[in-house]
């Protein structure tokens, strides 16, 4: 598996951390909510949306689309959206 | 048809003609009172048990594909009870009693092998943390000792003691851990199972789960409708799927381990020896083969094969602690779908839906559970009460914060188990 960044092009896996689901984060004090972005998963067998980290690279925190069934790489993004 | 030595004489004697399928081959029925979805080992335990502890017999075990042919055939068949916290140190401690009596319960040859499960340690803070474990094991009932250097090498003298970074300074014996074969312990408990009169379907996979007014009232199967009074998920690594057909979300993500087995070889390695370099651990088979892994590939995968570089740490661990086994070719590898929860603990426990329940997240540890978990989850389904050695199994636990069961210590979060 290999991840192409959008800083750095296309790198070994080696160079890369899997940083859980990609959620959208609650805001405000606990709730059920915080309990599912916490906790539960969909869990897909299929596309799934996620964050990795290339800490052995430009060390951007990554949005990736993969098959988990295949390991195909669907698409790769910066998860700040090309924010600064 | 019981098995015996007099048995298996008769047999070869007259042709071998006697011998019978190991269970029947029923046509799923329109109802049961408990559908099990799942034919592994825990599924295939909890009918046992039900049938066996609870006289329940109008069961069934609806499987996808065949018996055995999940995690429970496709596992490092190691069988031990050398957990540390609350929880899950008296499941794991009645998992492995009852692994002691299986065969003769069974009648059925699991080829249980107690042949002793040695963790090495290789600096003062790891035993320290190994003596603090063996204490709990001991607290618990079961066996462990603390062997030095010198005892570790009269009973592993194949391990490299000469080299600087990782010396090996001594480890943990826990005598009763050991292996099995694991392809038997499905076969065995099948067969125990339908002879009991649960019926065993296989080829038969749940499309859906019929809920009613909150509470489940049958599946949807490739081989039709069947009315249930009780459903369980029983489905490990596939446990998300099979949870969302009702509606739910699991704490689990799954993820993939890879393990590895070599060409067939002479008796050299006697016991279940590991490595605290990172995560490595081997043992041979009765036929020869080195069975060996080490973690996880850490993301999430369905795939039932890792990537190159969790390959190349678990032999680089492998030649590090015993580099004799350099010249063993590796001849296969795979991978399986671990279910994985926050804290690393399993769930055994009722779900929101009222008579669904769930037997899931069982990580990398599920094959010495299969007994303990059959029998805590037919306690559960056959009185609505959690068995003593399950309480803590709780599904709601990760919600709730209080009771979880994080034995690393890492904190109960995805992807640090």
């Amino acid at each position: 598996m290999r991840l192409t960044c959008p800083n750095c092009g296309e790198r070994d896996l080696r160079e890369f951390t899997y940083r859980g689901a990609a959620l959208d984060r609650p805001e405000g004090a606990w709730s059920p909510a915080w309990d599912a972005y916490l906790h539960q998963r969909d869990n897909p067998a299929g596309a799934s949306r996620e964050h990795w980290w290339h800490g052995f690279g430009c060390s951007a925190f990554l949005v990736v689309e993969r098959d988990t069934r295949t390991h195909d790489i669907l698409s790769v993004s910066l998860a700040s959206g090309g924010r600064q | 048809m019981r098995f015996s030595g007099l048995r298996v004489l008769k047999e070869g004697l007259t042709g071998n003609r006697g011998w019978k399928p190991h269970w029947r081959d029923p046509a799923p029925k329109q109802a049961y009172d408990i559908v099990i979805i799942g034919g592994g080992g825990h599924g295939l335990a909890t009918a046992f048990y039900l049938a066996k502890e609870h006289g329940l017999r109008n069961v069934a075990v609806l499987e996808k594909g065949y018996f055995g042919g999940g995690n429970v055939g496709r596992n490092t068949t190691i069988v031990r009870a050398n957990y540390f916290l609350p929880g899950n140190s008296e499941f794991y401690s009645h998992s492995l009693r009852l692994w002691e009596g299986l065969e003769q319960e069974l009648n059925y040859n699991v080829m249980h092998s107690q042949r002793g499960l040695i963790n090495l340690f290789h600096s003062d803070g790891q035993r320290d943390a190994f003596v603090r474990r063996g204490n709990a094991m001991i607290n618990q009932g079961d066996d462990a000792e603390l062997l030095d250097r010198d005892a570790v090498r009269r009973q592993l003298p194949y391990l490299d003691f000469d080299q600087a970074r990782f010396p090996i300074h001594g480890g943990l014996l826990h005598r009763r851990g050991g292996t099995a074969r694991h392809d038997a312990v499905a076969w065995g408990f099948a067969r125990a199972a339908s002879e009991r009169g649960v019926d065993l379907i296989q080829n038969c996979e749940v499309t859906g789960i019929d809920v009613e007014n909150g509470s489940v009232t049958g599946v949807q199967t490739s081989r039709g409708a069947i009315r249930a009074r009780k459903v369980a998920i029983v489905t490990a690594g596939r446990s998300g799927q099979v949870a969302a057909l009702a509606g739910l979300r699991l704490p689990i993500e799954s993820h993939i381990l890879q393990a590895f087995v070599t060409e067939g070889l002479k008796p050299v390695i006697d016991n279940v020896v590991s490595f605290g370099m990172g995560h490595f651990y081997i043992s041979q088979s009765d036929k020869g083969g080195l069975v060996f892994g080490g973690d996880l590939d850490f993301y999430p995968s369905y795939a039932q094969r890792g990537n190159l570089p969790t390959k190349e740490h678990v032999m680089e661990a492998a030649m590090t602690l015993m580099p004799m086994i350099g010249k063993a070719r590796v001849l296969r590898s795979w991978g399986g779908i671990m279910d994985m929860t926050p804290d690393g603990s399993p769930i055994i426990d009722r779900s929101d839906i009222g008579g669904l329940y769930l037997d899931c997240g069982w990580c990398y540890g599920g094959f010495k559970a299969v007994p303990g978990s059959g029998f805590a989850l037919a306690h559960l389904l056959a009185t609505d009460r959690p068995h003593e050695s399950a309480v803590g199994l709780r599904l709601n636990r990760f919600r709730d914060g209080i009771g979880l069961m994080d034995e690393e210590g890492t904190g109960a979060q995805h992807n640090l188990h």
